[in-house]
């Protein structure tokens, strides 16, 4: 029982992850697939964030009296990796954007099939 | 004072380039900046290959962090040699790029192109030069960012959904490392990758890092375009802009390959690898991926993606000298490394300089060419004679290498796919060959008044197909280099 409640943000970050990665595969909409591709992003920050944690640690801010800290790093990585994720979605969609004007549509298979029927 | 900071200037160079060349008005002055930019920083990347050519390593503590706490660029005699091809690679590209550019990309865009050229060009000097794995991350998203924009700005509409896949399958592949490296900090609580390799052999038999590892490899893997996880390569440079096909063929897939060489024999060591079946899948995807690719680049009827599915096949050249693990293995790989940048660098040049002139690189299109444009012709033929191998190119010394390793560990079928891998090649370049030299000049409106390339492009192909022919005979560079990689790489071998 402890594996699991003991360590449900692990568990979420796996069920989160799956759900992310099952969406960017499974789906032909473009923007669908940069949003699961946002999710999937998230579950590695909340792993990062879950890593950080020191069981009884206080918010690492230096005050008197406490000794113990939670290790501030991985919080600090991951500001670096969600800069990069918005820059990714950003990305991602302005080529959604030039994709739709170019094609007309944001739905793979049509696209599939307008380069294959010239 | 300049020379204690080389290591960062090579990096932090172009970095502050990309903005100011982005401010500079369109037209020449972009193209002249980052072309001035790029010679420097190759002038930097022989300056630093030479300071470690004697097999020490250089540490530079970034902004006075010592590690493991700050991040460290550590360069040794492995990516001191990388970062050459990438610099090298740059410092002739760029030149090509002004008449390609004017051509293939609008005037208004011309300085944010290169804007974006130079980002990409930091990141991949970055990931090479960095000592610390988060940094990496970091670097690689640069280098990914940009080139998924550069890819983008081909002329065909293709193009965008090109970028786009890449953009897919490169996040999730970046993303996949971050998480190898999220769980390899939780178990060891360092991020530096010497403190890395010191810490994680107590751990190996720890599920995390076995897990971590795994994430790792399937990450970079994508990065690399290893079998069967390429499908991004071949739509990505088909329809790029020539000169960032020409660039990304010749540097991005091998900077992936360097960083899945310093994790593997750096960072886990391979005695952690032996035990897992790792090597021996590198060995099975690479054959599969050798002789399918190489069927595939046959069947193509577009020059640039049959370079393309061929430069899958010769990726699975590299992985295969990683996947042995020996000294000759490594020294197959690197050199491989370098002479692939060389022959793909040159032949995607060339086949710019046909689409230059036709507006088109589909091959039915280049009928009787070769006669028009000698030059570029016979640039081709040198070039395609060091993708098959043939004595006295750079591609034979790497795949005497890559047989010799084989052949140390009694792996016969892997001599027999090298082989049989450099026949296919001779097919495909007969391909271009035939159709540029012996099938009849159409006289259809696209080729009756074509003329050679002009010399701005002709010079930098020739560069490189000349280094081709150059590293075919003399090898100290190349292999001398890589030797001394190894010492640094496998300790304990005596070559």
């Amino acid at each position: 029982m402890d594996l699991i409640i003991g360590h449900y943000n692990y568990w979420l970050v796996i069920i989160i992850m799956m759900a992310g990665f099952y969406t960017v595969i499974s789906r032909g909409n473009l923007v669908k697939k940069i949003a699961g591709l946002n999710i999937f992003q998230v579950s590695v920050f909340m792993l990062y964030i879950s890593i950080g944690n020191v069981k009884d640690g206080a918010v690492p801010i230096i005050e008197k009296g406490v000794t113990l800290y939670s290790n501030p790093l991985p919080h600090v990585l991951i500001l670096t990796a969600i800069v990069v994720g918005v820059a990714t979605t950003a990305l991602g969609l302005a080529l959604v954007v030039r994709i739709k004007e170019a094609y007309g549509t944001i739905e793979e298979d049509e696209i599939h099939n307008q380069d294959h029927s010239l | 004072m300049i020379e204690s900071h080389l290591s960062l200037l090579i990096v932090a160079l172009p970095l502050l380039a990309a903005p100011i060349v982005a401010v500079l008005p369109n037209g020449r002055m972009p193209w002249a900046f980052s072309t001035l930019v790029s010679w420097a920083v190759f002038a930097m990347a022989c300056l630093q290959l030479i300071n470690v050519s004697t097999g020490n390593v250089i540490s530079y503590e970034l902004g006075g962090w010592a590690p493991p706490w700050g991040i460290e660029y550590r360069i040794d005699a492995a990516n001191a040699l990388v970062a050459l091809i990438v610099a090298g690679i740059a410092a002739v590209t760029l030149p090509y790029a002004l008449k390609s550019v004017e051509k293939e990309i609008p005037q208004q865009q011309h300085s944010l192109f290169y804007a974006a050229f130079m980002l990409c060009f930091t990141g991949l000097l970055g990931i090479t030069l960095t000592g610390d794995i988060f940094n990496l991350f970091v670097f690689l998203e640069i280098s990914s960012l940009s080139s998924y924009a550069l890819i983008s700005l081909g002329k065909q509409r293709q193009a965008l959904t090109a970028a786009y896949q890449y953009l897919i399958m490169g996040t999730i592949g970046a993303t996949f490392f971050i998480i190898g490296v999220g769980l390899l900090y939780a178990m060891t609580g360092t991020l530096n990758m010497v403190d890395l390799a010191q810490r994680l052999p107590e751990l190996y038999e720890h599920r995390t890092i076995q897990t971590a590892f795994a994430f790792i490899m399937v990450g970079f893997a994508l990065k690399l375009a290893l079998f069967p996880l390429h499908l991004w390569l071949p739509n990505a440079y088909t329809y790029a802009p020539t000169v960032v096909t020409v660039f990304l063929a010749a540097t991005a897939t091998k900077v992936a390959v360097y960083v899945m060489l310093r994790v593997v024999f750096s960072v886990f060591g391979f005695t952690f690898i032996e035990d897992t079946p790792t090597d021996e899948l590198f060995i099975i995807l690479c054959i599969a991926g050798i002789l399918m690719m190489s069927f595939y680049a046959i069947y193509q009827h577009d020059a640039k993606r049959l370079l393309a599915y061929s430069s899958v096949a010769q990726i699975g050249y590299m992985m295969i000298g990683i996947g042995l693990g020996s000294a000759l293995g490594i020294t197959a790989t690197l050199v491989h490394l370098f002479n692939h940048a060389l022959m793909k660098g040159a032949l995607f040049m060339a086949i710019g300089a046909i689409v230059y002139q036709i507006g088109s690189s589909r091959i039915e299109d280049f009928s009787g060419l070769g006669k028009k444009m000698p030059w570029t012709f016979a640039a081709i033929v040198v070039g395609g004679l060091s993708l098959i191998g043939v004595p006295g190119t750079a591609g034979f010394i790497s795949k005497w290498y890559l047989i010799l390793a084989a052949i140390e560990q009694q792996h016969w079928l892997i001599v027999v796919v090298i082989l049989l891998g450099s026949l296919l090649a001779v097919i495909y370049v007969w391909k271009l060959v035939e159709a540029l030299y012996f099938k009849p000049a159409t006289e259809s409106s696209k080729t009756v008044s074509v003329q050679e390339a002009p010399l701005m492009l002709l010079i930098p192909t020739w560069l490189l197909v000349l280094a081709n022919v150059y590293f075919g005979f003399n090898t100290e560079l190349t292999v001398g280099t890589a030797e001394t990689a190894i010492q640094l790489l496998l300790p304990g071998t005596n070559k």
